[in-house]
């Protein structure tokens, strides 16, 4: 895996996005695993939503996902009272950092060594497996994909099948190389031997981490949404479970629940539902025999309570992580996950990652699309995804004085020369006389047009401008 | 202040409009109520598309479908609940075509490797079904801990024809979820899987291997 053994560990470069793409684009077995997954996820996806007025489901996602954030401190604060009262402790976590070192401090004072996780994609972008090795405490993935990626040193590609870059031969040496696991293509063998090697691992981990789906202020409930039982596993086998999670999860009612499941599972993987959902509304009971004595929600902020600011970038909050805006996505489907360098790819990862890294590292993000529309069709909240990368392209320019721009590092690829050429554009088209002459000029001059125009003309001609221009052509017809 | 004051104050005092709370209509996830036979039908379907079993079932011959499934598969012992009448009638039947019967009635703590390493079967009751999605409604507690209905290889769940729902929607609102939920609620939809080995399925990569559904008329 040559093309991302060198952008894999943590310390990705999001800047170069660029020569990434390329390499992944000229990499036939990064088009091909892709390529496949995508087409089989995006008919699963079409095939689950048959019979049903998915129109009308949008927009009730929409509107539960609008009328969540509208209430959303009053709401956070009714989840903490909530769960309070069920006994899961409420922690609040301004950023990544702070979040890590909550973690850090239940484990301490448990003395945990080790940590056995659920999937959770706030820990991704927390870091937190990174941290906790540095605090001496063993952090192990037990989500299958998550685990191969973890065993290869790599991030995941995408949201909700981590090792979807690799194919069987790869995992299997993999599993050789790093478990002593016996080299085979058969995937149902591969897979007992991950379970066994998993169980001894959760029957000894001192803490499990988990991710939330939706944490329910009504009742104080934090839903988790799985096909495997690892998730299940991880909150039930520790003594202690932490679950963590953006301060945008939180719903009012498990009404609301069911209607994002329901548009959950069918958009990410074409499923009617997960194998398991799982509910959980405190740690074990006195007379209960299994499950967590401590339960901790941690809730983190790392940018979103900015995003919350603007009328029009709050729609990013919306998001629901199915990941079908990247199964539809062409871009995604050609570059893979890990071209991007961030933590959330695709089309969700160019509106959110600007928030969370700042628009000046991630400047690349809002430019890497066609803005073909096929992701905000798909989405099952309907966020306006194209038409918050046009916004945050303005933004990437410093925007104009009507839309002065807001977000973090603002303004990165704004040049002074592209700046002129448009003002100079803009006076000619605003100027007739101008206009005529210099379009008459350019028409007689054609001769002298260049046919290679940078990257444009690599693969296409450079169009030839006309002998006579429009107004000439008029002029002559009479009219 | 705190990142919890921090957080909410930048929350409350947030720059943009007023957000207005756009009403919700739950309408498109309400079904014309199904008859019981094709909510059989269709939780039947369902269950069975993601590599469930079902087996048809009365009051009177469960049991010889449950000896059945334990003795084709050649499960050693089967792992039932001390007070629910499931486990109740499986001891006072004293049957010979039985495994040995295992009940949960200590902690976790004191037999986690007996339970991970040596039981092969487990039967729970279920809160009912939901028809739509194939779903099966448990929540666990000291009679049927959580991990009953996940760690053994093979999960038999006993779900009565006329527990089953429509939808979860209906479900959740019939048995008032709103007023109160239990530490530890699930729905399963099948036995444990994967895809993520180049999306391929395999199942019981952490859970049971096989669910299997007595169906009670
Ligand atoms: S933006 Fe929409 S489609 Fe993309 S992951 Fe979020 S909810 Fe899914």
């Amino acid at each position: 895996m040559s093309e991302t053994a060198e952008h894999t560990g943590h310390h990705i470069d999001v800047k170069e996005f660029h020569p990434r793409a390329q390499a992944a684009i000229h990499n036939p077995k990064i088009r091909k695993n892709f390529r496949s997954a995508m087409d089989g996820l995006m008919s699963k996806r079409k095939t689950a939503f048959e019979g049903w007025d998915l129109e009308t489901l949008r927009d009730l996602g929409a509107n539960v996902r609008l009328r969540a954030l509208a209430n959303l401190p009053d709401l956070l604060e009714q989840l903490e009272k909530k769960l309070t009262e069920n006994g899961i402790r409420v922690h609040w976590a301004v950023d990544g950092d702070e979040a890590c070192r909550i973690v850090r401090d239940i484990c301490k004072a448990r003395d945990a060594k080790t940590v056995i996780k659920g999937k959770s994609m706030v820990s991704e972008e927390m870091e937190l497996n990174h941290y906790l090795e540095e605090q001496g405490i063993e952090a192990l993935e037990s989500d299958l994909g998550e685990y191969i990626v973890q065993l290869a040193d790599e991030t995941p590609s995408h949201i909700i099948m981590p090792a979807i870059h690799k194919n069987t031969g790869e995992i299997s040496q993999l599993l050789h190389d790093k478990t002593g696991t016996d080299l085979s293509n058969d995937v149902e063998y591969l897979t007992a031997s991950a379970r066994q090697q998993l169980r001894e691992k959760f029957m000894n981990a001192d803490v499990g981490v988990s991710g939330v789906n939706f944490a329910v202020a009504e009742t104080g409930t934090l839903c988790l949404v799985e096909n495997e039982g690892n998730g299940r596993m991880t909150t039930t086998v520790p003594k202690c479970h932490i679950a963590v999670t953006g301060i945008e999860k939180v719903v009012p009612s498990m009404e609301d629940v069911s209607a994002l499941l329901a548009l959950l599972t069918r958009s990410a993987t074409g499923q009617h539902i997960t194998t398991y959902f799982n509910m959980i509304s405190g740690p074990r009971k006195a007379e209960e025999l299994d499950g967590p004595e401590e339960v901790h929600l941690v809730l983190v902020d790392n940018g979103r309570s900015s995003i919350y600011q603007d009328d029009e970038l709050l729609d990013t909050l919306r998001c629901i992580r199915c990941g079908a805006c990247m199964n539809h996505c062409p871009v995604y489907t050609r570059v893979g996950g890990h071209a991007y360098g961030t933590t959330y790819p695709g089309p969700i990862g160019k509106i959110l990652m600007p928030h969370l890294i700042g628009l000046d590292e991630g400047r690349h993000l809002p430019s890497a699309s066609s803005l073909c529309g096929a992701c905000g069709e798909v989405c099952p909240v309907k966020i306006p995804i194209p038409d918050l990368l046009v916004r945050l392209r303005q933004e990437s320019v410093d925007g104009d004085k009507l839309h002065p721009a807001k977000v973090r590092g603002h303004g990165a690829k704004r040049s002074s020369m592209e700046a002129m050429i448009w003002k100079g554009w803009a006076w000619m088209h605003a100027s007739p006389g101008i206009y005529r002459f210099g379009t008459g000029a350019a028409s007689k001059f054609r001769a002298l047009q260049p046919s290679k125009a940078g990257a444009w003309t690599d693969y296409r001609t450079a169009p030839k401008l006309a002998a006579k221009t429009l107004h000439q052509r008029m002029k002559e017809r009479g009219q | 202040m705190s990142s919890r004051e921090t957080i909410l104050q930048r929350l409350r005092n947030r720059t943009g409009g007023e957000l207005t709370v756009p009403e919700c209509d739950f309408s498109v996830l309400v079904r014309d109520n199904w008859s019981t036979k094709e909510r059989i039908e269709r939780f039947e379907k369902m269950i069975e598309s993601v590599h469930g079993e079902v087996h048809h079932c009365t009051e009177d011959m469960w049991m010889d479908r449950l000896a059945e499934v334990l003795n084709t598969r050649g499960a050693r012992n089967l792992l039932i609940p001390q007070q629910h009448e499931i486990g109740r009638a499986l001891r006072d039947a004293g049957r010979d075509d039985l495994p040995e019967l295992l009940i949960y009635d200590e902690p976790i703590e004191s037999w986690q490797a007996h339970l991970f390493n040596e039981v092969d079967a487990s039967i729970t009751s279920t809160r009912g079904g939901i028809a739509e999605t194939g779903s099966l409604i448990l929540w666990p507690n000291d009679d049927e801990p959580r991990l009953m209905s996940l760690v053994p290889p093979v999960h038999i769940a006993v779900l009565k024809a006329s527990e089953l729902y429509t939808t979860f929607h209906e479900a959740m609102q019939a048995q008032n979820w709103a007023a109160g939920m239990p530490t530890n609620a699930l729905l399963i939809s099948g036995p444990s899987k994967t895809a993520d080995i180049e999306q391929t399925l395999a199942y019981g990569v952490h859970g049971p291997k096989e669910l299997i559904v007595l169906m009670i008329e």
